[in-house]
């Protein structure tokens, strides 16, 4: 294996949550900014059946860099949960380095599960900004940044083409406040572990 | 009027990716009845056809859906319907009908797990004997099976030029996976795009013999009210179209419409290959379970097992030298699909017992994880 392939991307990326929270929409947004603005492979598949409409609804995204034969997630590098149910169906899923982004007013963890954990008012954020249905899309800001899967302009075009016709405004306001909130994180984070090094 | 080629780069799932090559390809006529999973098709076609000088109509069922499609056929319009499973049962008989009619069409079906109303969210592979026997009598038909949204795309170009070229019923046989996945697909610009129309008749108008077949075997197709004299029945006709009830009359035709397509398996199969160069073990597979079975073939390889993947892009007329070939070739044969055994007869027939030949399937409602297969490749090893 050459260099370029060891280093070669393939992300399996899991959204959980209820229909209806816009998960579907949410992988959606991630697979074509892959796909169209960042010119990766990228393939989603989705809940279609009646859970897509009220019961545990997921999106599953692949992004690489060659071609992706298996459209399914099966080792999931990055789970998104929005609900307590795609958090308790899909954790033991979630590989042991992986990461785990949490809407952290809707989703308590518990379990073994002890990797890499970000966690966001999602929802609560949508509705400071004035509707609470935009939490998928606050998430798919707070995603982009913490994961660094999708380019920030792909996944903001994509919201703005992909969002209905007279809310791009609002929802652009959504991503980038899930987007600033989670480079805050990922800053608090490394002056957090940079202190801890000095220390030691 | 809107372009009928989107040419560019889209994001988009196989089953609008199927009705945007069907505009592509000239498709200006689409009669269905709508279908879990192949609805997205129909809600796509008729937000597009009118914009592009087409008709959508939307049947009181899939049996009327048929019969519309062969009358628009008729009349001259390249056209097609989709469906899955149970509206695929309903359409048969006018299945049947366009073939003995020789009438080009295009029909998807969007597979679920059957039989009957099955597991109407959940894809399989379950209809492709009845894709090949599903309507009665004894007749030769062509099925394609696509793999992926881009896949598709270029199948249903290529499902509409061959159902012209040859005038017969071309049928897609997608799966739910397929029709709902999302990924890229590039659209080149029109004149990029290749498209067949059937030959129409020249000379004398009331003398023309609508069945009388030309050098290829197949004949000129004259649109219905251009003033050639047609006559068309499901009846065994002479080459006049009129019925002909005798054994000798049924033997000609039916020597036409399976000879027209035996003659010429050269230009109608396509198979793809996929690192069967060195293989030692062959999987055969087609539609979403070939893309199970490339994943297979990686991991069975990064574990010193050459395995190798033909995959069958064309179902009918069964890839029958391709296979044979094969089979002198490697150790065992696998069959790859969401079934119990449909297509991995064929391949059994084909092999002629010169290799083990396996298979990797199960009833349906979710695909084949590609674990399975190279566990089952190490089982039989």
């Amino acid at each position: 294996m050459n260099v370029m392939a060891a280093h070669a991307m393939h992300k399996e990326i899991l959204f959980t949550g209820f229909g209806g929270q816009g998960i579907v929409l949410a992988g959606m947004i991630v697979g074509r900014a892959a796909s169209l603005g960042d010119h990766r492979e990228s393939t989603l598949t989705q809940s279609y059946g009646p859970e897509a409409r009220g019961g545990a609804c997921s999106a599953q995204v692949i992004i690489a860099d060659r071609p992706i034969h298996y459209p399914y997630v099966r080792h999931p590098d990055i789970l998104v949960c929005l609900s307590q149910g795609g958090y308790e169906k899909y954790i033991p899923m979630l590989k042991k380095d992986g990461m785990l982004l949490l809407d952290h007013d809707l989703v308590r963890p518990q379990g073994e599960w002890k990797g890499t954990t970000f966690t966001i008012p999602a929802t609560r954020f949508a509705e400071e900004l004035g509707r609470r249905m935009m939490a998928n899309i606050v998430m798919v800001g707070f995603f982009t940044a913490v994961s660094q899967t999708v380019s920030v302009q792909a996944a903001r075009d994509t919201v703005q083409a992909l969002v209905p016709k007279g809310t791009e405004k609002m929802n652009l306001a959504a991503f980038d406040k899930g987007h600033e909130y989670g480079l805050a994180v990922l800053k608090g984070r490394r002056k957090k572990e940079s202190g801890e090094k000095d220390v030691a | 009027m809107k372009p009928a080629v989107l040419t560019g780069e889209h994001f988009m799932t196989g089953d609008v990716a199927c009705a945007e090559g069907a505009l592509a390809a000239g498709c200006r006529f689409f009669a269905g009845y709508p279908i879990t999973p192949a609805t997205e098709i129909a809600e796509h076609m008729s937000h597009r056809l009118p914009d592009v000088g087409g008709t959508y109509i939307q049947m009181e069922d899939e049996i009327a859906a048929m019969a519309a499609v062969l009358g628009a056929s008729c009349a001259g319009v390249k056209s097609m319907t989709a469906t899955s499973g149970p509206g695929f049962s309903l359409m048969m008989e006018n299945i049947g009908l366009g073939v003995c009619t020789e009438t080009p069409c295009v029909v998807v079906n969007v597979q679920r797990a059957g039989p009957s109303t099955g597991l109407p969210t959940l894809g399989a592979q379950g209809d492709m004997m009845q894709a090949r026997w599903g309507s009665h009598g004894h007749y030769e038909i062509i099925a394609l099976a696509p793999a992926s949204p881009q896949d598709i795309f270029y199948q249903t170009i290529t499902a509409f030029n061959l159902s012209e070229k040859y005038r017969v019923p071309v049928l897609i046989m997608s799966d739910e996976v397929v029709g709902h996945l999302s990924e890229r697909v590039v659209i080149p610009e029109p004149t990029a795009i290749r498209t067949f129309s059937r030959r129409r008749p020249k000379g004398r108008k009331d003398r023309f013999k609508p069945f009388c077949p030309g050098p290829d075997g197949v004949a000129p197709m004259a649109d219905a009210g251009d003033g050639y004299r047609v006559h068309v029945t499901g009846l065994t006709h002479d080459e006049r179209g009129y019925p002909v009830m005798t054994a000798d009359c049924h033997a000609e035709m039916i020597a036409r419409i399976t000879g027209k397509i035996r003659r010429n398996l050269a230009d109608i199969i396509r198979t793809e290959s996929y690192r069967l160069d060195d293989a030692d073990v062959a999987i055969v597979s087609y539609g979403v379970s070939s893309r199970s079975s490339m994943a297979a073939v990686d991991e069975a390889r990064q574990e010193g097992i050459k395995v190798g993947l033909l995959r069958l892009i064309t179902v009918w007329p069964f890839a029958e030298e391709a296979v044979a070939h094969l089979s002198r070739t490697v150790r065992a044969l696998f069959t790859v699909e969401i079934n119990l055994g449909q297509v991995h007869l064929e391949v059994e027939r084909c092999a002629k017992g010169r290799v083990p030949c396996h298979l990797v399937g199960h009833a349906g409602g979710t695909v084949i994880a590609p674990e399975r297969i190279v566990q089952a490749i190490k089982d039989h090893l």
